[in-house]
């Protein structure tokens, strides 16, 4: 964006004369203490007459003296340039402060600042922040600043308001002294009066000279023959007279406007400007200010454009107010969708106020229409988990947690084997914790969470993933010891664990052992796991098992029988989900027999003896051994699966 | 009537010179008709009666050219002072953007001052203008008559001035006070598109 300075063009190689003695004191004074004297420093000239090579002269020779100095050169067309391709990427803010950094700023060619009104005013800005800090600005122009056209008035005040210097052209000597000082830059050579010749056709831009000088090397070397003066006239064309000699340095010296012949009606002119700029300007700025503004954060300002082509514009500053109120609501908007779902949030409606109406529908669809995490299953409700002294503590714990949620026992980990009942439990809490106003209650198996991330993660939708778990008021994840070995996931869970944990929102987890015991967990998650409570539930005890099986039961028929209820309770069970089985074979076996439920026929088939009126017409014999068809048949996998002890198994095998 | 019109960049404002007859607008607008240079002003029309005493209006066009980029103009109108061209008043009076109130410093026509000021109010009201919100001021003419035939600025500020409205001693006849007056309406007219609101 920024050119670099050419190094040729220094102070050293900058031939001073009569014309532009004072531009070049000037210039070394601001390179030597850059925003103590002159500043701004505005150097006006005709074109070829040094502007761009004084400039970054100024440049070299304060980077010279202060190496560490930040110094910027560019072009008013550069500066623009970058100024719309910051404002194009919204960072019209990034821009401003990346220039009013520069300590000292060198821009070339600002007269086409006409009919720039926003770079006008852009610059008025920076000019002053830069004046402000102490930062040098040098600008150069082709005349001076109240006679660029259509110039902001205070711009012009604020770059007149330094020293302005011109640079003439140069006289004979000087001429001369260029001339010979390019040649020998390019080592050519010229027989004695060919430079002055050159120097004598009246030229009043240097570049012109150059330009003679360059023709004269070229025929040189082409011609293998050195040119005396006489050539060298012919061949520039010198020698008629006033051939073009009036086109070079031809600047009017176009004063101020004269002013009338009533000294009275003046005064009135100046009073009336004065105050008419003043007015007016203030009006244009404010809102050219506010445009400015917004345009850089990247919304759409139509509003306040519609109001500088408005016949009256009325209550400016109320359209203002109520156009900052509304980007203001939008960016509410755009932050609340984020949240929810980055990539809606990056709709264009979220930048443009016009369409504040549509932003709030879109920002109604996404708060509504964001999926919710996975929630508890309804088939574990709390009031059908049977309490014992073996799981009191994490029911306790649980009810703790449903009282104060993500205040008392944060995280709560449930541990124990697997069939105890954890995972009925963290349902039963998350049911709980559902039931609370505006709760998002996530309550899922930790391999559907890692099959979530990993389906996410395929769809490039992982942060919309992220934004529906941290909605969540509660995170519920069953039988995270599956996590091992997931980096990831366990890289988004440690994230979403702590910014959960900091809103105070309840995280529920079971594991089938202690946190630090489970192989393949990061020790940051193990530890955090470790960090809350950690509850137990043991094997089933009695209590247990007698309420499962009498609501299980109940479930079946209306009456248990008390002495089936005592013998199932009494049988030692490692797990509630193995007393189930149990209860399951008794109960096919009974179905295949048609009979009723007994703690007779539970006997006989838990425990191997043969029930007294079996149909043994159904059995067949193959090598001795009798195969019992009670509902083996039946459920042969819950046989096979929920044996509960060797002893079981050795008597169906040897059957 | 628009005071800036930005799509052309005009400014146009329209003052008019208010008073009791004989207390001066015309020749105020005679003096700054000819401290305006030529190329500048438009013609001055006047339709007066043989006695020199103003008939329907006096229109003073001034061009002040290019101002920050808006080409301003401003139209300056008397009106008639005598009570029974009122209905002339009021149509001079419409769309004003200001007034000047041009008052007669002689003690004996203190009533006709206050008469032509409530005139002024009422005429302005008629228009839907209120003269609280109108800018507005006031010039006490003709101050270089003998002290004993005149009432002093302060006495006229008490009399006339009740709204603190700027104020301004002046001798239209040899241009005392005229372009101060002229200046000071402009200033406030100007100032009120500053706020942004048009009147």
């Amino acid at each position: 964006m920024t050119s670099a300075l050419n190094p040729k063009y220094s102070f050293d190689t900058f031939v001073v004369g009569a014309a532009n003695r004072l531009a070049v004191t000037a210039g070394r004074t601001v390179a030597e203490n850059p925003g103590a004297a002159y500043n701004p420093l505005f150097i006006y000239s005709g074109s070829g007459l040094g502007k761009t090579h004084l400039l970054m002269a100024v440049g070299h020779a304060a980077k010279k003296a202060a190496p560490a100095l930040n110094i910027e050169y560019l072009t008013l067309d550069e500066y623009v340039e970058a100024f719309h391709a910051a404002i194009a990427a919204g960072q019209g803010d990034a821009f401003r402060r990346r220039f009013q950094n520069v300590d000292v700023l060198l821009v070339d060619d600002v007269q086409f600042l006409t009919n720039r009104k926003e770079m006008q005013s852009e610059l008025l800005r920076l000019t002053e922040a830069l004046q402000v800090g102490g930062h040098q600005i040098v600008l150069t122009s082709d005349r001076p600043p109240p006679e660029i056209a259509d110039l902001d008035e205070r711009l012009i005040s604020r770059l007149s308001g330094g020293l302005v210097v011109d640079i003439g052209a140069p006289d004979y000597e000087t001429r001369v002294a260029i001339l010979r000082r390019k040649a020998e830059e390019r080592g050519a050579k010229f027989e004695p009066g060919v430079l002055e010749t050159v120097a004598g056709a009246e030229s009043g831009n240097v570049r012109e000279l150059m330009g003679a000088l360059n023709r004269l090397v070229a025929f040189q070397a082409v011609n293998d023959r050195s040119i005396n003066a006489e050539t060298a006239k012919q061949l520039l064309g010198i020698g008629s007279e006033g051939a073009d000699g009036g086109k070079a340095a031809a600047r009017e010296g176009a004063g101020p406007g004269a002013r009338g012949p009533g000294d009275e009606f003046g005064d009135f002119l100046a009073d009336v400007t004065v105050t008419l700029g003043k007015a007016v300007e203030a009006w244009r700025a404010r809102v050219g200010e506010a445009v400015l503004r917004w345009e850089g954060e990247g919304y759409r300002t139509r509003r306040l454009e519609a109001l500088l082509e408005r016949d009256t514009p009325s209550a400016v500053d109320e359209v203002i107010a109520s156009f900052t109120q509304d980007v203001e609501r939008l960016k509410e908007l755009e932050a609340e969708v984020a949240e929810l779902d980055p990539q809606a949030a990056g709709q264009s409606v979220f930048r443009d106020p016009e369409r504040l109406g549509e932003a709030e529908e879109v920002a109604t669809k996404v708060r509504d229409g964001a999926a919710p995490p996975p929630g508890p299953s309804a088939a574990f409700p709390l009031a059908a988990y049977a309490v014992g002294p073996s799981n009191e503590v994490a029911v306790g714990a649980a009810r703790a947690v449903l009282k104060q949620p993500g205040k008392k026992y944060n995280p709560l980990v449930l541990v124990g084997k697997s069939g105890l009942g954890k995972t009925h439990l963290l349902n039963a809490i998350g049911l709980e914790l559902a039931r609370g106003k505006r709760a998002v209650v996530a309550c899922l198996s930790t391999q559907a969470f890692v099959d979530e991330l990993i389906a996410a993660i395929d769809g490039d939708r992982v942060d919309w993933w992220r934004a529906r778990y941290r909605r969540a008021t509660a995170l519920l994840l069953d039988d995270i010891h599956l996590i091992a070995g997931k980096e990831r996931t366990q890289e988004e869970l440690f994230n979403l664990f702590n910014l959960l944990q900091d809103k105070e929102r309840q995280l529920v987890f079971t594991a089938p052992a202690q946190p630090h015991a489970l192989p393949g967990l990061e020790e940051r998650i193990a530890s955090r796991l470790a960090g809350g409570l950690v509850a137990e539930i043991t094997e089933p005890d009695r209590e247990v098992k007698r309420s499962v099986l009498e609501r299980l039961l109940g479930q079946q028929n209306a009456s248990p029988d008390p002495a089936l209820v005592d013998y199932l309770a009494d049988r030692p069970a490692e797990s509630v989900r193995g007393l189930v089985g149990e209860l399951q074979r008794v109960v096919g076996a009974a179905a295949a027999q048609d009979g009723p439920l007994t703690a007779g026929l539970a006997r006989e088939v838990l425990e191997g003896q043969a029930p007294r009126d079996s149909r043994r017409s159904a059995g067949f014999r193959t090598s001795g051994i009798v195969v019992s068809s009670l509902g083996g048949i039946k459920s042969r996998e819950k046989i096979v699966w929920d044996w509960s002890d060797v002893a079981d198994r050795v008597i169906e095998e040897f059957r | 009537m628009s005071l800036v019109n930005f799509t052309t960049r005009e400014i146009t404002c329209k003052i008019v010179y208010y008073g009791p007859g004989r207390s001066g607008k015309t020749s105020n607008l005679h003096y700054i008709y000819g401290r305006v240079p030529d190329s500048r002003r438009g013609r001055l029309v006047s339709l007066a009666t043989q006695t020199d005493r103003t008939l329907f209006f006096d229109f003073l066009p001034i061009d002040l050219g290019q101002i920050s980029g808006f080409s301003t103009r401003f139209q300056l109108y008397t009106v008639p002072g005598q009570v029974y061209y009122n209905a002339t008043r009021r149509l001079v009076l419409q769309g004003a953007d200001g007034v000047v109130f041009v008052g007669d410093s002689q003690a004996r026509q203190l009533d006709e001052n206050l008469e032509s000021l409530q005139n002024l109010q009422s005429n302005l009201l008629e228009h839907g203008v209120d003269i609280r919100t109108i800018p507005l001021v006031l010039q006490y003419n003709k101050q270089d008559l003998p002290r004993e035939l005149i009432l002093s600025a302060a006495d006229l500020d008490d009399a006339l001035n009740f709204r603190g409205v700027p104020s301004f001693s002046a001798d239209a006849l040899h241009g005392k006070g005229v372009f101060e007056t002229l200046k000071g309406i402009s200033e406030l007219v100007l100032k009120k598109l500053a706020a942004g609101t048009a009147a």
